[in-house]
Protein backbone atom coordinates (compact mmCIF):
# COMPACT_ATOMS: atom_id res chain seq x y z
CA UNK A 1 0.00 0.00 0.00
CA UNK A 2 1.34 3.12 -1.12
CA UNK A 3 1.51 6.28 1.71
CA UNK A 4 -1.53 8.94 0.76
CA UNK A 5 -0.37 12.57 1.21
CA UNK A 6 -2.66 14.64 3.41
CA UNK A 7 -4.53 16.96 0.77
CA UNK A 8 -2.92 19.93 1.56
CA UNK A 9 0.57 18.63 1.38
CA UNK A 10 -0.48 17.92 -2.57
CA UNK A 11 1.59 20.68 -4.55
CA UNK A 12 0.21 21.98 -7.80
CA UNK A 13 3.18 21.27 -9.36
CA UNK A 14 2.97 17.76 -9.11
CA UNK A 15 -0.08 16.85 -10.35
CA UNK A 16 -0.56 16.35 -14.04
CA UNK A 17 -2.41 14.40 -16.65
CA UNK A 18 -0.95 11.08 -15.75
CA UNK A 19 -1.76 11.68 -11.96
CA UNK A 20 -4.02 8.85 -10.38
CA UNK A 21 -7.30 10.44 -8.83
CA UNK A 22 -6.00 8.81 -5.28
CA UNK A 23 -2.81 11.24 -5.59
CA UNK A 24 -5.60 14.54 -6.31
CA UNK A 25 -6.87 16.63 -3.76
CA UNK A 26 -10.60 15.98 -3.22
CA UNK A 27 -13.42 18.51 -4.50
CA UNK A 28 -10.89 20.34 -7.09
CA UNK A 29 -9.35 21.87 -4.16
CA UNK A 30 -5.84 23.28 -3.86
CA UNK A 31 -4.40 24.92 -1.30
CA UNK A 32 -1.17 27.16 -2.52
CA UNK A 33 -1.68 29.98 -4.22
CA UNK A 34 -0.77 31.58 -7.50
CA UNK A 35 -0.17 28.40 -9.42
CA UNK A 36 -1.28 29.75 -13.00
CA UNK A 37 2.69 31.02 -12.52
CA UNK A 38 3.76 27.55 -13.86
CA UNK A 39 1.91 27.45 -16.90
CA UNK A 40 3.68 28.77 -20.15
CA UNK A 41 1.14 31.44 -21.20
CA UNK A 42 4.02 33.33 -23.46
CA UNK A 43 3.69 30.45 -26.72
CA UNK A 44 0.35 32.15 -27.49
CA UNK A 45 1.93 35.02 -28.26
CA UNK A 46 1.88 36.53 -32.18
CA UNK A 47 3.38 39.86 -31.06
CA UNK A 48 6.15 40.63 -28.76
CA UNK A 49 6.71 43.61 -26.52
CA UNK A 50 10.53 44.96 -26.65
CA UNK A 51 11.15 47.16 -23.25
CA UNK A 52 14.29 50.00 -24.02
CA UNK A 53 15.14 50.71 -20.11
CA UNK A 54 17.08 54.18 -21.97
CA UNK A 55 14.02 55.27 -22.89
CA UNK A 56 11.77 54.46 -19.35
CA UNK A 57 11.34 56.72 -17.21
CA UNK A 58 9.54 54.49 -14.59
CA UNK A 59 6.06 56.34 -14.47
CA UNK A 60 4.52 53.08 -14.35
CA UNK A 61 0.97 53.89 -16.88
CA UNK A 62 1.85 50.49 -18.73
CA UNK A 63 1.53 48.57 -15.17
CA UNK A 64 -1.48 48.65 -14.07
CA UNK A 65 -2.66 48.25 -17.90
CA UNK A 66 -1.23 44.98 -18.16
CA UNK A 67 -3.82 42.08 -18.25
CA UNK A 68 -1.04 39.30 -17.78
CA UNK A 69 0.76 40.48 -14.38
CA UNK A 70 3.70 40.43 -16.40
CA UNK A 71 5.35 44.18 -15.68
CA UNK A 72 7.41 43.46 -12.38
CA UNK A 73 8.13 46.27 -10.55
CA UNK A 74 11.38 46.47 -8.43
CA UNK A 75 11.98 49.81 -5.83
CA UNK A 76 10.50 51.75 -7.96
CA UNK A 77 11.76 50.89 -11.04
CA UNK A 78 9.75 48.60 -13.88
CA UNK A 79 11.90 45.66 -14.78
CA UNK A 80 11.81 44.06 -18.21
CA UNK A 81 8.94 42.06 -19.12
CA UNK A 82 7.85 38.57 -17.37
CA UNK A 83 7.53 36.71 -21.31
CA UNK A 84 6.83 33.66 -20.23
CA UNK A 85 3.37 34.96 -19.28
CA UNK A 86 2.86 38.08 -21.21
CA UNK A 87 0.72 37.07 -24.63
CA UNK A 88 1.83 40.16 -26.30
CA UNK A 89 -1.30 42.21 -26.54
CA UNK A 90 0.10 44.80 -27.02
CA UNK A 91 -1.64 47.58 -24.57
CA UNK A 92 1.46 48.57 -22.41
CA UNK A 93 3.20 49.50 -26.26
CA UNK A 94 -0.06 51.93 -26.67
CA UNK A 95 -0.04 53.18 -23.24
CA UNK A 96 3.42 54.40 -22.59
CA UNK A 97 4.13 58.02 -23.55
CA UNK A 98 8.02 57.72 -24.04
CA UNK A 99 7.99 55.16 -26.32
CA UNK A 100 9.84 52.94 -23.83
CA UNK A 101 8.31 49.80 -25.62
CA UNK A 102 8.09 48.60 -28.93
CA UNK A 103 6.20 45.89 -30.68
CA UNK A 104 6.83 43.27 -32.83
CA UNK A 105 5.88 40.35 -34.80
CA UNK A 106 7.32 37.59 -33.21
CA UNK A 107 10.22 36.10 -35.08
CA UNK A 108 10.60 39.01 -37.58
CA UNK B 1 -3.13 59.42 2.11
CA UNK B 2 -3.08 60.65 -1.57
CA UNK B 3 -2.89 58.34 -4.63
CA UNK B 4 0.38 57.22 -5.56
CA UNK B 5 0.71 54.94 -8.37
CA UNK B 6 4.59 54.13 -8.42
CA UNK B 7 3.21 53.44 -4.19
CA UNK B 8 0.52 50.90 -5.25
CA UNK B 9 2.48 49.32 -8.17
CA UNK B 10 5.20 47.95 -5.53
CA UNK B 11 2.49 46.21 -3.66
CA UNK B 12 2.79 42.39 -3.99
CA UNK B 13 0.45 40.62 -6.92
CA UNK B 14 -2.84 38.91 -5.81
CA UNK B 15 -3.34 37.86 -9.99
CA UNK B 16 -0.61 36.51 -11.20
CA UNK B 17 0.01 35.30 -14.53
CA UNK B 18 -0.15 31.95 -16.48
CA UNK B 19 -4.67 32.40 -16.01
CA UNK B 20 -6.01 31.64 -19.54
CA UNK B 21 -7.91 34.74 -20.39
CA UNK B 22 -7.72 35.99 -24.11
CA UNK B 23 -4.60 38.33 -24.41
CA UNK B 24 -5.68 41.97 -23.69
CA UNK B 25 -8.74 40.81 -21.96
CA UNK B 26 -10.11 43.99 -19.40
CA UNK B 27 -11.12 41.34 -16.73
CA UNK B 28 -8.12 40.51 -15.75
CA UNK B 29 -7.49 44.55 -15.93
CA UNK B 30 -10.40 45.08 -13.40
CA UNK B 31 -9.61 42.18 -11.22
CA UNK B 32 -6.04 43.42 -10.77
CA UNK B 33 -6.84 46.60 -10.16
CA UNK B 34 -9.34 45.82 -7.43
CA UNK B 35 -7.13 43.59 -5.54
CA UNK B 36 -4.51 46.15 -5.31
CA UNK B 37 -6.62 48.34 -3.57
CA UNK B 38 -6.52 45.67 -0.59
CA UNK B 39 -3.55 46.45 2.14
CA UNK B 40 -1.29 44.17 2.04
CA UNK B 41 -1.74 43.05 5.68
CA UNK B 42 -5.51 42.20 4.73
CA UNK B 43 -6.82 38.84 3.85
CA UNK B 44 -9.59 38.05 1.11
CA UNK B 45 -12.27 35.44 -0.18
CA UNK B 46 -12.54 36.09 -3.66
CA UNK B 47 -15.97 34.81 -5.03
CA UNK B 48 -16.49 34.18 -8.80
CA UNK B 49 -19.67 34.05 -10.50
CA UNK B 50 -19.36 31.74 -13.81
CA UNK B 51 -18.03 33.58 -16.75
CA UNK B 52 -14.92 34.16 -18.93
CA UNK B 53 -13.09 35.05 -15.58
CA UNK B 54 -13.74 31.68 -13.18
CA UNK B 55 -13.38 29.25 -16.36
CA UNK B 56 -9.74 30.94 -16.93
CA UNK B 57 -8.34 32.11 -13.95
CA UNK B 58 -8.87 28.57 -11.86
CA UNK B 59 -8.13 25.22 -13.84
CA UNK B 60 -7.13 22.45 -11.55
CA UNK B 61 -5.16 22.76 -10.22
CA UNK B 62 -3.71 26.14 -11.32
CA UNK B 63 -5.29 29.08 -9.48
CA UNK B 64 -4.08 32.74 -10.63
CA UNK B 65 -5.30 33.96 -7.41
CA UNK B 66 -2.88 34.61 -4.39
CA UNK B 67 -6.15 34.46 -2.02
CA UNK B 68 -8.93 31.85 -1.28
CA UNK B 69 -11.14 31.57 -3.76
CA UNK B 70 -14.47 30.04 -4.35
CA UNK B 71 -16.79 29.55 -7.83
CA UNK B 72 -20.11 27.69 -6.93
CA UNK B 73 -22.76 28.71 -10.06
CA UNK B 74 -23.43 31.56 -12.27
CA UNK B 75 -26.37 32.72 -10.23
CA UNK B 76 -25.18 32.70 -6.77
CA UNK B 77 -21.81 34.83 -6.35
CA UNK B 78 -24.26 37.51 -4.26
CA UNK B 79 -25.38 34.44 -2.18
CA UNK B 80 -22.07 32.63 -1.72
CA UNK B 81 -20.00 35.55 -0.83
CA UNK B 82 -22.83 36.58 2.06
CA UNK B 83 -22.82 33.44 3.72
CA UNK B 84 -18.60 33.01 3.50
CA UNK B 85 -18.80 36.48 5.33
CA UNK B 86 -21.87 35.60 7.77
CA UNK B 87 -19.63 32.85 8.52
CA UNK B 88 -16.47 34.38 9.17
CA UNK B 89 -18.41 37.05 11.65
CA UNK B 90 -19.16 34.23 13.58
CA UNK B 91 -15.97 32.79 13.94
CA UNK B 92 -14.14 35.88 14.72
CA UNK B 93 -16.70 36.03 17.52
CA UNK B 94 -15.78 32.45 18.95
CA UNK B 95 -12.58 33.64 18.78
CA UNK B 96 -11.47 31.07 15.95
CA UNK B 97 -10.20 33.40 13.30
CA UNK B 98 -7.88 36.46 14.04
CA UNK B 99 -6.96 38.15 10.79
CA UNK B 100 -9.03 40.18 8.73
CA UNK B 101 -10.81 38.49 5.98
CA UNK B 102 -12.30 41.28 3.01
CA UNK B 103 -14.97 39.53 0.75
CA UNK B 104 -14.99 40.41 -3.05
CA UNK B 105 -17.68 38.75 -5.43
CA UNK B 106 -16.62 39.04 -9.05
CA UNK B 107 -19.23 38.57 -11.57
CA UNK B 108 -19.48 39.03 -15.68
CA UNK B 109 -22.30 41.09 -17.20
CA UNK B 110 -24.04 37.98 -17.95
CA UNK B 111 -23.46 36.59 -14.13
CA UNK B 112 -24.52 39.83 -12.75
CA UNK B 113 -26.89 41.95 -14.49
CA UNK B 114 -29.04 38.53 -15.75
CA UNK B 115 -28.22 35.38 -14.14
CA UNK B 116 -27.01 36.48 -10.36
CA UNK B 117 -29.26 39.61 -10.35
CA UNK B 118 -31.43 38.19 -7.70
CA UNK B 119 -28.59 36.87 -5.23
CA UNK B 120 -26.93 39.92 -5.60
CA UNK B 121 -30.05 41.75 -4.99
CA UNK B 122 -30.70 39.60 -1.56
CA UNK B 123 -26.60 39.76 -0.33
CA UNK B 124 -27.13 43.94 -0.57
CA UNK B 125 -30.73 43.89 0.96
CA UNK B 126 -29.69 41.80 4.18
CA UNK B 127 -26.59 43.92 4.51
CA UNK B 128 -23.11 41.37 4.45
CA UNK B 129 -20.19 42.75 4.35
CA UNK B 130 -19.14 42.34 1.09
CA UNK B 131 -18.05 43.97 -2.20
CA UNK B 132 -19.57 43.07 -5.31
CA UNK B 133 -17.96 43.62 -8.10
CA UNK B 134 -18.75 43.63 -11.94
CA UNK B 135 -16.32 43.71 -15.12
CA UNK B 136 -18.62 44.63 -17.35
CA UNK B 137 -18.01 43.26 -20.82
CA UNK B 138 -21.80 43.74 -22.30
CA UNK B 139 -22.35 40.04 -23.72
CA UNK B 140 -22.00 36.32 -22.78
CA UNK B 141 -18.41 36.73 -23.99
CA UNK B 142 -17.62 33.39 -22.47
CA UNK B 143 -20.03 31.17 -24.63
CA UNK B 144 -19.22 33.22 -27.74
CA UNK B 145 -21.23 36.76 -27.73
CA UNK B 146 -24.77 36.49 -26.82
CA UNK B 147 -26.39 39.02 -25.78
CA UNK B 148 -26.57 40.08 -22.39
CA UNK B 149 -29.08 43.07 -20.62
CA UNK B 150 -25.81 44.59 -20.74
CA UNK B 151 -25.36 44.44 -24.17
CA UNK B 152 -25.85 48.61 -25.93
CA UNK B 153 -28.67 49.10 -28.38
CA UNK B 154 -27.71 48.31 -31.41
CA UNK B 155 -24.44 46.07 -30.87
CA UNK B 156 -23.99 43.20 -33.17
CA UNK B 157 -23.81 39.70 -30.83
CA UNK B 158 -24.72 36.74 -31.88
CA UNK B 159 -27.68 36.05 -31.26
CA UNK B 160 -28.92 39.29 -32.06
CA UNK B 161 -26.88 39.59 -35.10
CA UNK B 162 -26.86 42.50 -37.22
CA UNK B 163 -28.72 42.05 -40.80
CA UNK B 164 -31.42 43.17 -42.79
CA UNK B 165 -34.35 41.88 -40.17
CA UNK B 166 -33.02 43.18 -37.12
CA UNK B 167 -30.39 45.81 -36.63
CA UNK B 168 -28.46 44.19 -33.94
CA UNK B 169 -29.43 44.02 -30.72
CA UNK B 170 -32.93 45.94 -29.94
CA UNK B 171 -32.73 47.02 -26.69
CA UNK B 172 -30.98 49.64 -25.07
CA UNK B 173 -28.82 48.76 -21.49
CA UNK B 174 -29.87 47.80 -18.30
CA UNK B 175 -28.69 50.54 -15.99
CA UNK B 176 -27.47 48.47 -13.47
CA UNK B 177 -25.24 50.88 -11.29
CA UNK B 178 -28.89 52.68 -10.82
CA UNK B 179 -30.42 49.83 -9.46
CA UNK B 180 -27.97 48.92 -6.97
CA UNK B 181 -27.58 52.47 -5.80
CA UNK B 182 -31.37 52.56 -4.91
CA UNK B 183 -30.97 49.06 -2.96
CA UNK B 184 -29.72 52.08 -0.51
CA UNK B 185 -26.47 50.80 0.45
CA UNK B 186 -23.83 52.49 1.46
CA UNK B 187 -21.36 52.65 -1.32
CA UNK B 188 -21.58 52.34 -5.40
CA UNK B 189 -19.54 53.44 -8.21
CA UNK B 190 -18.96 53.00 -12.01
CA UNK B 191 -15.49 53.01 -13.61
CA UNK B 192 -13.37 51.97 -15.88
CA UNK B 193 -9.44 51.86 -16.89
CA UNK B 194 -7.69 55.65 -17.75
CA UNK B 195 -4.59 57.53 -17.24
CA UNK B 196 -2.90 56.45 -13.88
CA UNK B 197 -5.48 54.32 -12.32
CA UNK B 198 -6.84 57.50 -9.23
CA UNK B 199 -9.96 56.91 -10.35
CA UNK B 200 -10.58 53.03 -10.40
CA UNK B 201 -8.26 52.62 -7.69
CA UNK B 202 -10.16 55.15 -5.45
CA UNK B 203 -13.45 53.71 -6.12
CA UNK B 204 -11.94 49.96 -5.11
CA UNK B 205 -10.36 50.95 -2.17
CA UNK B 206 -13.81 52.68 -0.96
CA UNK B 207 -16.09 49.76 -1.93
CA UNK B 208 -13.18 47.49 0.35
CA UNK B 209 -13.43 49.48 3.33
CA UNK B 210 -16.87 50.62 3.26
CA UNK B 211 -18.83 49.24 6.30
CA UNK B 212 -21.64 47.08 4.33
CA UNK B 213 -22.55 46.25 0.69
CA UNK B 214 -20.99 47.81 -2.04
CA UNK B 215 -20.94 47.69 -5.47
CA UNK B 216 -18.51 48.71 -8.19
CA UNK B 217 -19.78 48.47 -11.96
CA UNK B 218 -15.92 48.12 -13.96
CA UNK B 219 -16.08 48.75 -18.12
CA UNK B 220 -14.03 45.82 -18.78
CA UNK B 221 -13.74 45.93 -22.89
CA UNK B 222 -13.34 42.75 -24.55
CA UNK B 223 -11.45 42.92 -27.46
CA UNK B 224 -12.95 39.67 -29.64
CA UNK B 225 -16.05 40.28 -28.65
CA UNK B 226 -16.14 44.42 -29.12
CA UNK B 227 -13.94 43.47 -32.59
CA UNK B 228 -11.01 45.95 -31.95
CA UNK B 229 -7.59 45.52 -31.87
CA UNK B 230 -6.05 44.41 -28.45
CA UNK B 231 -3.88 47.08 -28.05
CA UNK B 232 -6.31 49.87 -28.30
CA UNK B 233 -8.03 49.04 -24.51
CA UNK B 234 -7.14 52.40 -22.88
CA UNK B 235 -8.44 54.45 -26.01
CA UNK B 236 -11.49 53.10 -26.14
CA UNK B 237 -11.92 53.20 -22.38
CA UNK B 238 -10.72 57.24 -22.59
CA UNK B 239 -14.01 57.56 -25.33
CA UNK B 240 -16.36 55.87 -23.44
CA UNK B 241 -16.18 58.60 -20.94
CA UNK B 242 -15.37 61.10 -23.20
CA UNK B 243 -18.41 60.52 -25.21
CA UNK B 244 -20.51 59.95 -22.03
CA UNK B 245 -21.21 56.84 -23.34
CA UNK B 246 -19.99 55.51 -19.98
CA UNK B 247 -20.25 58.22 -17.04
CA UNK B 248 -17.39 57.87 -14.09
CA UNK B 249 -19.62 58.49 -10.30
CA UNK B 250 -20.74 57.21 -7.17
CA UNK B 251 -23.56 56.98 -4.68
CA UNK B 252 -22.13 57.41 -1.27
CA UNK B 253 -24.92 56.98 1.16
CA UNK B 254 -27.14 57.44 -1.67
CA UNK B 255 -26.07 60.93 -2.26
CA UNK B 256 -24.68 60.72 -6.21
CA UNK B 257 -21.23 62.93 -7.16
CA UNK B 258 -19.67 63.05 -10.99
CA UNK B 259 -16.38 62.17 -10.80
CA UNK B 260 -15.73 63.04 -14.40
CA UNK B 261 -16.80 65.52 -16.36
CA UNK B 262 -15.39 65.73 -20.24
CA UNK B 263 -13.79 69.19 -21.13
CA UNK B 264 -15.44 68.67 -24.79
CA UNK B 265 -18.27 66.05 -24.80
CA UNK B 266 -17.40 63.69 -27.47
CA UNK B 267 -20.09 62.79 -30.38
CA UNK B 268 -20.93 59.19 -29.69
CA UNK B 269 -19.55 57.60 -33.59
CA UNK B 270 -15.95 58.59 -31.78
CA UNK B 271 -16.78 55.93 -29.48
CA UNK B 272 -19.04 53.65 -31.92
CA UNK B 273 -16.87 53.53 -35.05
CA UNK B 274 -13.82 52.25 -33.22
CA UNK B 275 -15.64 48.91 -32.53
CA UNK B 276 -16.42 46.13 -34.81
CA UNK B 277 -19.96 44.70 -32.96
CA UNK B 278 -21.37 48.62 -34.22
CA UNK B 279 -19.59 48.28 -37.60
CA UNK B 280 -22.58 48.40 -39.16
CA UNK B 281 -24.18 51.86 -38.10
CA UNK B 282 -21.79 53.10 -40.78
CA UNK B 283 -23.23 51.91 -43.65
CA UNK B 284 -25.45 54.42 -45.96
CA UNK B 285 -28.98 54.43 -44.59
CA UNK B 286 -27.93 53.57 -40.52
CA UNK B 287 -27.45 56.79 -39.64
CA UNK B 288 -30.65 57.15 -37.78
CA UNK B 289 -28.89 54.62 -35.15
CA UNK B 290 -26.38 56.75 -34.87
CA UNK B 291 -28.65 59.41 -33.93
CA UNK B 292 -30.81 57.10 -31.45
CA UNK B 293 -27.44 56.42 -29.48
CA UNK B 294 -26.56 59.70 -29.39
CA UNK B 295 -30.15 60.80 -28.05
CA UNK B 296 -30.08 57.94 -25.53
CA UNK B 297 -26.75 58.93 -24.24
CA UNK B 298 -27.69 62.92 -24.13
CA UNK B 299 -30.64 61.45 -21.89
CA UNK B 300 -28.73 59.49 -19.65
CA UNK B 301 -26.08 61.93 -19.16
CA UNK B 302 -28.69 64.75 -18.16
CA UNK B 303 -30.44 62.82 -15.92
CA UNK B 304 -27.15 61.74 -14.08
CA UNK B 305 -26.20 65.64 -14.19
CA UNK B 306 -29.22 66.34 -12.21
CA UNK B 307 -28.88 63.26 -9.91
CA UNK B 308 -25.32 64.45 -9.25
CA UNK B 309 -26.21 68.90 -8.40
Amino acid sequence: MTMTKKANEIKASEINESTPWQEMTIGGEIYEGGTSALVNTGEWRTMIPIFHEEKCNHCMLCVPFCPDSSIPVENGKRKDFDLMHCKGCGICFKVCAHKAISYEKVGA
Amino acid sequence: MAYSLKQQVEKPERFVGGHRLCAGCGAAITVRGVMRALKPEDKAVVVNATGCLEVSSFLYPYTAWEDSYIHSAFENAGATAGGVEAAYRVLKKKGKVNETFKFIAFGGDGGTYDIGFQSLSGAMERGHDIVYVCYDNEAYMNTGVQRSSSTPRFADATTTPAGSIIPGKPQNKKDLTAIMAAHGIPYVAQTTFLGNFKDFHEKAEKAIYTEGPTFLNVMSPCPRGWRYETEDIAEICKLAVDTCVWPLFEVVDGVWKLNYEPRKKLPVEEYLKKQGRFRHMFNPGSEWMIEEVQKHVDKKWEALLNKCK
